[in-house]
């Protein structure tokens, strides 16, 4: 019987549930022994000119071994912003020197060295540092003013623009045009693990560098480059990584700066931030302004949409200036729109930059189009699961392209959509909606439905190809080497199946490796809901080649037709066809001769995983307070190699989800000032929040790979945050409310009420 | 100062500063890193072990408060190479990816099963409220959780504690 398709326990827990993993803070390395501390002094001001950096009491703090300001940089040049378009005007200081200017709460200005942890918050704590206040530039519509531009040398707070204005006959033909601003607002990632980096130099001259990071290679190649050093010369290992999220794609100015305190200080280096240091420091997400404008006929028909988009890139563009893009190019959802417009412009403004945000540029397209169809089907008064079905892409097994130029390689929304309104018992649902609005029941029930495609395993840095290794030992125990970069994936258990699936050796006895620059050189890592579809199928492809060179030698040495040998997964090896055990063992082939294949795998094109939720919400509407008490949710990521795994994926975006549609957001004063930068002030979605989830089935294949898997790791929160928004939105509908911007809070609610009882339509 | 507590069983004897952290205690001086630190305020729950009977978030007491008090950490849970009963349930039930928030979540879910050791969903949702997860949406640790209250009271006790366990 095939492993694929069972679930699995994960190999990687017993250790994780008795010792704990081992995170980047945990590491005993012995190169790290007498590591000193590094604490970052940063700016408590959003924009301003920095007027003076007095580190003189902070040296002679107890246990201070250095501190280095602006001036003590030697050849350390700024780090240009890290796409080639961008102005270089947008580059970072690795420290503003006096007379330069810091640019968001958080920017760094000193760094202490200190024996102990405990002492170099002391010693930040002694470093003055003295900031001339500018106005600061709080969002996009601000940035957009240019009134006060963040670089003088830029002259524009614009970093990007992509795609040209519609025309202006573009809903000409259109009989209801509605049209309306929609917040899809700043987010943090926070995974539990907050960042963290060591580095040892050794005698050879090379550096180790150890962080918590979502891919080895590209954060080893970007410190390489911004350190100025032969990239030969960087090792760069990636421990157990406890969570990213996408904030941890790429080095981060401050993993390279350890590395350089290393070799300056002749001693090895740690870092690990506070939690609120983290809030203010680590990439964000999302943070785009959006007006929709959807336009079509009575009878549901959607004829036109256009979606333009105000990203909000952070002080110092990173990743998140390119997102947009994605938003665009999935502007038309699930819908056969004839006309789609997509337009970004990106802006730098004086908060933390934006990066990548599980989903990452595409759960904004979603949660547009979303938004568009339910304020559609509420002008027109029909179900917004109606409107939904007159729309969707009809069925495809064949590659489709969209009016916003994206090519999905197969798809049943209709289906998914079907499917998810039967589990949830859609018309029981609305009847008991109707009841409660009938009795004017202070808890009124609200039905969110969305619908959503994504794209997966696109070209994030390492084109459509991911590389594996694989030995067998002469001890019978195998080897994977993988490009990506798991960091609670499971992909040390999945991968391990997937080459047990080729080899009939044991999951147990297959032990995984990533990570680490010198064993792994080139790799992708783990992002964009690619590693499945490409690292997975780099390991399948593997364990097929192994196969075939282990057939042809066999057949040396049994002096055997490779054709009559077959694989035998009963005794891990290959056997006289119809006569099982007869055979020679891959261990035996391994003692033999160094069994071992290395392949790439390069898939044709990216996937499109797709589905539908279903969020039941309760609102007091006296207080304004949604409960969400279901979410059903359709996920089709093709077809699933280990369902318990895939199932925890789907889990965890479904709750990032239900915590940016109706907690989360990331907040400034009109200083600049985070309001929310500790996990008191964050409201990260905690249990109470949520209920249990209920997953129904659906497996399209794609043939874009062997295994016939798309990306599962980004789904859930793409669509169940719209469908929870929508549901709090359709709690109080009938009390004439159109819209609630995310996150829906209990303030947002009440208001919106009474705003719609004033009599003006929300 | 010198600071004695018996953590795991072991009677342990060091010098802090006063200021010390039980976290940074249990972490740095005693190699014990399954607890974590997610947060610096008291809201993550990663650091969460087991203090005379209670659960605790070790970031929020001092390493000289513990003076005398027996101290269960996530490595101290399972005996003899056998996973206890939550440890064996998240793992069959998938209730960690990560794994950072793992060691507190598993110990405050041995506090909440030794006060109801037959909760309802709602019920351990409320006994967690205290320990953040970014990885499973918490469907699984809620499912192992339950399945662990099924184990019996050894869910809701720790080996080394004379104490009785209380969240």
């Amino acid at each position: 019987m095939s492993i694929l398709g069972t679930r699995v326990v994960r190999t990687e827990d017993p250790l994780f549930l008795t010792r704990g993993a081992v995170y980047t803070d945990d590491l005993t390395d012995e190169r790290l022994t007498g590591a000193l501390h590094a604490t970052f002094v940063r700016s408590t001001v959003a924009h301003g000119t920095v007027t003076e950096v007095d580190a003189s009491a902070a040296r002679e703090a107890p246990g201070v071994v250095a501190v280095y300001t602006a001036e003590d940089l030697g050849d350390l040049q700024p780090v240009p912003p890290p796409l080639p378009f961008l102005d270089a005007g947008f580059s970072r200081p690795w420290l503003v020197p006096v007379g330069g200017r810091v640019h968001f709460v958080g920017d760094l200005v000193a760094v202490v060295l200190t024996e102990e942890r405990y002492q170099g918050e002391d010693a930040a704590e002694a470093v003055v540092v003295d900031v001339d206040p500018l106005p600061a530039v709080v969002g996009t519509a601000a940035a957009a003013t240019d009134e006060t531009v963040l670089f003088p040398e830029v002259g524009t707070n614009k970093v990007a623009a992509f795609g040209e204005p519609a025309p202006d006959d573009f809903f000409a033909d259109c009989e209801v045009v509605v049209t309306r601003a929609i917040a899809n607002q700043r987010v943090a990632a926070a995974p539990l693990e907050t960042r963290a980096a060591s580095a040892a130099w050794g005698e050879d001259g090379r550096v180790t560098i150890w962080c918590t990071n979502q891919g080895a290679q590209q954060a080893k190649g970007q410190i390489a480059g911004w350190l100025g050093l032969d990239a030969e010369k960087v090792h760069l290992i990636t421990p157990d990584v406890g969570g990213g999220f996408g904030a941890k794609i790429g080095a981060d100015q401050e993993y390279a700066f350890v590395a350089w305190l290393a070799q300056q200080a002749g001693r090895p280096v740690r870092w690990t931030e506070s939690r609120s240091e983290n809030m203010t420091g680590m990439l964000q997400g999302r943070a785009q302004d959006q007006v929709i404008t959807i336009g079509g006929d009575r009878d549901g028909t959607v004829k036109a949409y256009s979606l333009v988009v105000q990203q909000d890139c952070g002080a110092y563009p990173r990743i998140g200036t390119v997102l947009p893009t994605l938003t665009m190019l999935m502007a038309a959802a699930v819908y056969d729109i004839p006309k789609v417009h997509a337009q970004a412009t990106c802006y730098a403004t004086n908060g933390t930059s934006i990066g990548a945000y599980r989903g990452a540029g595409r759960p904004e397209a979603t949660a547009a189009a979303e938004r568009a169809m339910d304020l559609f089907a509420a002008e027109i008064g029909m179900d917004p699961a109606d409107v939904r079905r007159k729309n969707f892409i009809p069925a495809f097994t064949e590659p489709f392209t969209t009016a916003s130029g994206a090519t999905y390689d197969s798809g049943d929304y209709t289906a998914a959509l079907d499917r998810v309104l039967e589990a949830a018992g859609y018309a029981d649902l609305r009847a008991e909606q109707a009841r409660r609005r009938e009795r004017g029941d202070a808890r009124q029930l609200g039905i969110g439905i969305s619908a959503y495609v994504e794209i997966t395993g696109a070209d994030s840095g390492h084109g459509t190809s991911e590389n594996a290794e694989l030995e067998v030992h002469p001890d019978g125990t195998a080897t994977v080497l993988t490009g990506t970069s798991p960091h609670g994936q499971g992909h040390a258990t999945t991968w391990a199946m997937l080459a047990s699936e080729q080899l009939g050796i044991p999951v147990e006895k297959i032990t995984v490796l990533h990570g680490d620059t010198d064993r792994i050189p080139d790799g992708g890592g783990t992002m964009g809901s690619r590693s499945l579809q490409q690292g997975g199928a780099a390991v399948h492809q593997a364990a097929v080649e192994l196969v075939e060179v282990a057939r042809k030698r066999a057949a040396e040495l049994l002096e055997a037709n490779p054709d009559d040998l077959e694989v035998d997964l009963a005794n891990a090896g290959l056997s006289v066809k119809g006569t099982p055990g007869t055979g020679i063992t891959w261990a035996q082939l391994a003692a033999d001769e160094q069994l071992i294949v290395q392949t790439t795998f390069t898939a044709n094109a990216p996937t499109f995983p797709f589905g539908a939720h279903v969020a039941v919400v309760e609102t007091d509407v006296e207080s304004g307070k949604a409960v969400v008490t279901r979410l059903v949710t359709v996920d089709d990521a093709g077809t699933i190699i280990n369902p318990l795994l895939a199932e925890g994926q789907r889990h965890g975006g479904i709750a990032q989800g239900v915590g940016q549609a109706l907690l989360e957001e990331i907040l400034y004063d009109e200083d600049g000032n985070p309001q929310t930068s500790t996990f008191a002030d964050y409201p990260f979605v905690s249990a109470t929040e949520l209920p249990s989830f209920e997953l129904v089935e659906m497996a399209t294949p794609t043939p874009m790979n062997p295994l016939g898997a798309k990306g599962i790791g980004e789904a859930g929160t793409i669509g169940s945050t719209p469908a929870v928004q929508s549901a709090v939105v359709d709690s109080v509908a009938h009390l004439g409310v159109r819209h609630v911007d995310m996150p829906a809070t209990s303030m947002r609610v009440w208001k919106a009420i009474r705003e719609a009882q004033k009599g003006s339509t929300n | 100062m010198q600071v004695s507590m018996t953590v795991n069983g072991q009677q342990r004897t060091d010098e802090v500063e006063p200021r010390m952290l039980l976290a940074h205690h249990l972490r740095d001086n005693l190699g014990l890193t399954a607890t974590n630190i997610g947060c610096d305020s008291t809201s993550c729950g990663a650091c969460t072990v087991i203090v005379d009977g209670l659960t605790v978030k070790s970031c929020t007491v001092l390493a000289l408060q513990a003076e005398g008090s027996e101290v269960t950490t996530l490595e101290g849970l399972s005996t003899d190479g056998e996973l206890h009963p939550v440890q064996a349930a998240f793992r069959s039930e998938h209730g960690l990816q990560c794994g950072f928030c793992t060691s507190g979540m598993v110990m405050a879910a041995v506090g909440v099963l030794a006060d109801n050791p037959n909760p309802t969903d709602r019920e351990v949702r409320e006994g967690l409220e205290g320990n953040l997860c970014r990885c499973t949406g918490y469907h699984n640790i809620v499912q192992a959780v339950l399945k662990a209250a099924e184990s019996g009271p050894a869910a809701g006790q720790v080996p080394s504690s004379k104490q009785e366990v209380s969240a």
